[in-house]
């Protein structure tokens, strides 16, 4: 009788061990994907910034700066809700205006234009570099959180259900292409 | 910034990850960072002063070869010392999935990891019954890199998530400016990796040299890399064997001259390759580069653009195409002249500014590494005790 009573008292507390350390690893993945979150939004914001300000310095012509200050300013402006579209629109409009390897050229040729080019360039490598190390950490919480143990258990307490973020990333080619 | 870089094998035995990662712990301190890496190596060995010895490696035989890995109590230790003396930014583990130090200090850190992939195995058993064994370990991974975009495939498609590709560095400049030996120039072929592995694909090119032989007799086949070279050169015909110079090991200058020297530089490996620095070596010395049509080799030379494919382990194709390309100097100038402005996406200038702005993305705003206390010390803090 005392032996089982011992079993089951042991049985509970690996149980409880293992439930414990699963948890802890569900709130480690969830920190990992606020770091990541606010990573890619500090690279939404840096290209949005870097876009806008070119936009106003009068080096692009005025369709081009027009085009590119409204994308610019509307995804600095966009709700949470409408982010994916508002980013995914300057996405657009930079690949259309940086379509040409000359208008790259161009804004290299003013004055301060070299610095911009340069963190324009970085910018738009670094925001899908951030999206997929976002998205990554989203894809290792929700297999997780999917499982048996973690549902029947609550494991994740009231933490909202990760979202990937998605959005089109694609580069201006004449930016995104290597030294050469 | 402090970088701490973690590598799997043994520092003493050359190789093509603990090269890539020598080269990027110099590029790193070049501009200015701090960087310590830790390695596995014999106590004997003299090591540079940013290695940090995790001491000797144990050969076991793991994924078809045997390899030098160190795993176990005093390695766990060792690794978590390292760790918390670094106080480091960010920790760059490299092959996190063998079982060695990549993953035990996946295992023991917590904070900003990042990883880089190189190998692209197949699925094997051994990966899926570790899956779950490997998964929470692998989920601290904030970044992943891949070597290349055939190695991020593989890699999505065994465990899921995304990586970014940033390709192998090369310092393209020391091969570009190598000095070229009179002695190794003239109708030469070169090979370079090690004759006794067959997976490099000596005996393919071996199969291919009669028949390049019989149409343009007076080539030479250069052969750097250590190994059997009775063996190497057994399936051939005896009078033909003189047309095979076997160099030995050389030296990375030697290495840099004998590609600047040779006519063709040829890769007739036939898998197991993720990436193939040898090409984008080849490539930045200048030479026209015949290579097997693996799809890490195609991408590196841009689909064919940047140096010629041939069917893989096809000798008579290998041959076929060897001839045309000895017959053809304007060709073999037209590869050389596309090949040198390819391989500049490989430079270390290009390739250690993106790995830097992958460090530069975990970092922003993170806490720095510390050894994770819930590995094994946290079930007392937990309990209270």
């Amino acid at each position: 009788m005392t032996e089982t009573l011992i079993w089951t008292v042991v049985a509970l507390i690996l149980v409880g061990v293992y439930l414990s350390w699963t948890a802890g690893r569900l709130d480690r993945l969830h920190t990992r994907i606020d770091a990541a979150r606010a990573a890619l939004d500090a690279q939404l914001l840096r290209r949005a910034s870097v876009a806008q300000e070119l936009a106003t310095s009068g080096v692009l012509d005025p369709a081009a700066s027009i085009v590119l200050y409204e994308a610019a300013h509307a995804a600095r402006q966009a709700e949470e809700d409408h982010r994916e579209v508002a980013e995914s629109e300057l996405s657009q409009a930079l690949r259309a205006v940086f379509g040409e390897a000359e208008q790259v050229e161009a804004v290299r040729e003013a004055p301060g234009g070299e610095e911009a080019a340069g963190e324009l360039a970085a910018a738009v490598r670094r925001v899908p570099m951030a999206r997929r190390f976002h998205n990554d950490a989203v894809r290792a919480a929700r297999a997780l959180r999917r499982h048996r143990k973690v549902r029947w258990f609550r494991l994740a307490g009231h933490a909202p259900f990760p979202m990937a973020f998605e959005m089109d990333d694609e580069p201006p080619v004449a930016l995104a292409d290597r030294p050469s | 910034m402090r970088i701490g870089i973690v590598c799997p094998y043994s520092w003493d035995v050359p190789g093509g990850v603990q090269f890539h990662i020598r080269d990027l712990a110099e590029h790193l301190i070049r501009l200015g960072h701090e960087v310590s890496v830790l390695a596995p190596a014999d106590d004997e060995t003299p090591l540079p002063p940013y290695v940090v010895s995790a001491g000797r490696a144990v050969p076991v035989p793991y994924n078809g070869s045997v390899a030098r890995l160190n795993f176990g109590f005093l390695s766990a230790a060792r690794v978590r010392r390292w760790l918390h003396e670094g106080t480091f930014d960010v920790v760059h583990i490299h092959e996190p999935t063998s079982p060695s130090l990549g993953l035990l200090t996946c295992w023991a850190a917590t904070g900003p990891l990042v990883a880089t992939f190189h190998t692209s195995n197949p699925r094997s058993r051994a990966m899926i019954a570790a899956y779950p064994i490997l998964q929470p370990a692998l989920e601290k991974i904030s970044a992943r890199i891949a070597v290349s975009e055939y190695a991020r495939r593989t890699l999505v498609e065994h465990l899921g998530g995304d990586a970014v590709v940033i390709p192998n560095g090369v310092d393209v400049d020391f091969f570009a400016r190598a000095e070229p030996k009179k002695e190794w120039s003239g109708g030469t072929l070169g090979f370079i990796g090690r004759i006794d592995e067959p997976r490099k694909g000596l005996p393919v090119l071996m199969r291919a040299l009669p028949k390049i032989l019989a149409e343009r007799p007076d080539t030479r086949l250069l052969v750097a890399g250590r190994g059997d070279e009775e063996e190497a050169v057994a399936s051939l015909p005896r009078e033909m064997r003189s047309r095979v110079e076997f160099l030995g090991m050389v030296s990375d200058e030697d290495k840099a001259r004998l590609l600047r020297s040779v006519d063709v530089y040829v890769a007739p490996n036939t898998g197991g390759e993720s990436f193939g620095i040898i090409l984008v070596e080849a490539l930045s010395a200048g030479a026209p580069v015949l290579a097997s049509d693996l799809d890490a080799f195609a991408q590196v030379l841009d689909q064919g653009g940047a140096g010629e494919l041939f069917a893989n382990e096809d000798a008579d194709d290998l041959a076929a195409r060897a001839i045309s390309l000895l017959g053809d100097e304007a060709r073999r100038a037209e590869l050389s002249e596309r090949g040198s402005a390819h391989v500049r996406r490989f430079d270390w200038s290009t390739v250690g500014a993106d790995i830097l702005a992958v460090y530069e993305t975990v970092t922003d705003g993170a806490a720095s590494v510390a050894t994770d206390e819930r590995a094994n010390g946290g079930l007392r803090a937990r309990l209270g005790l």
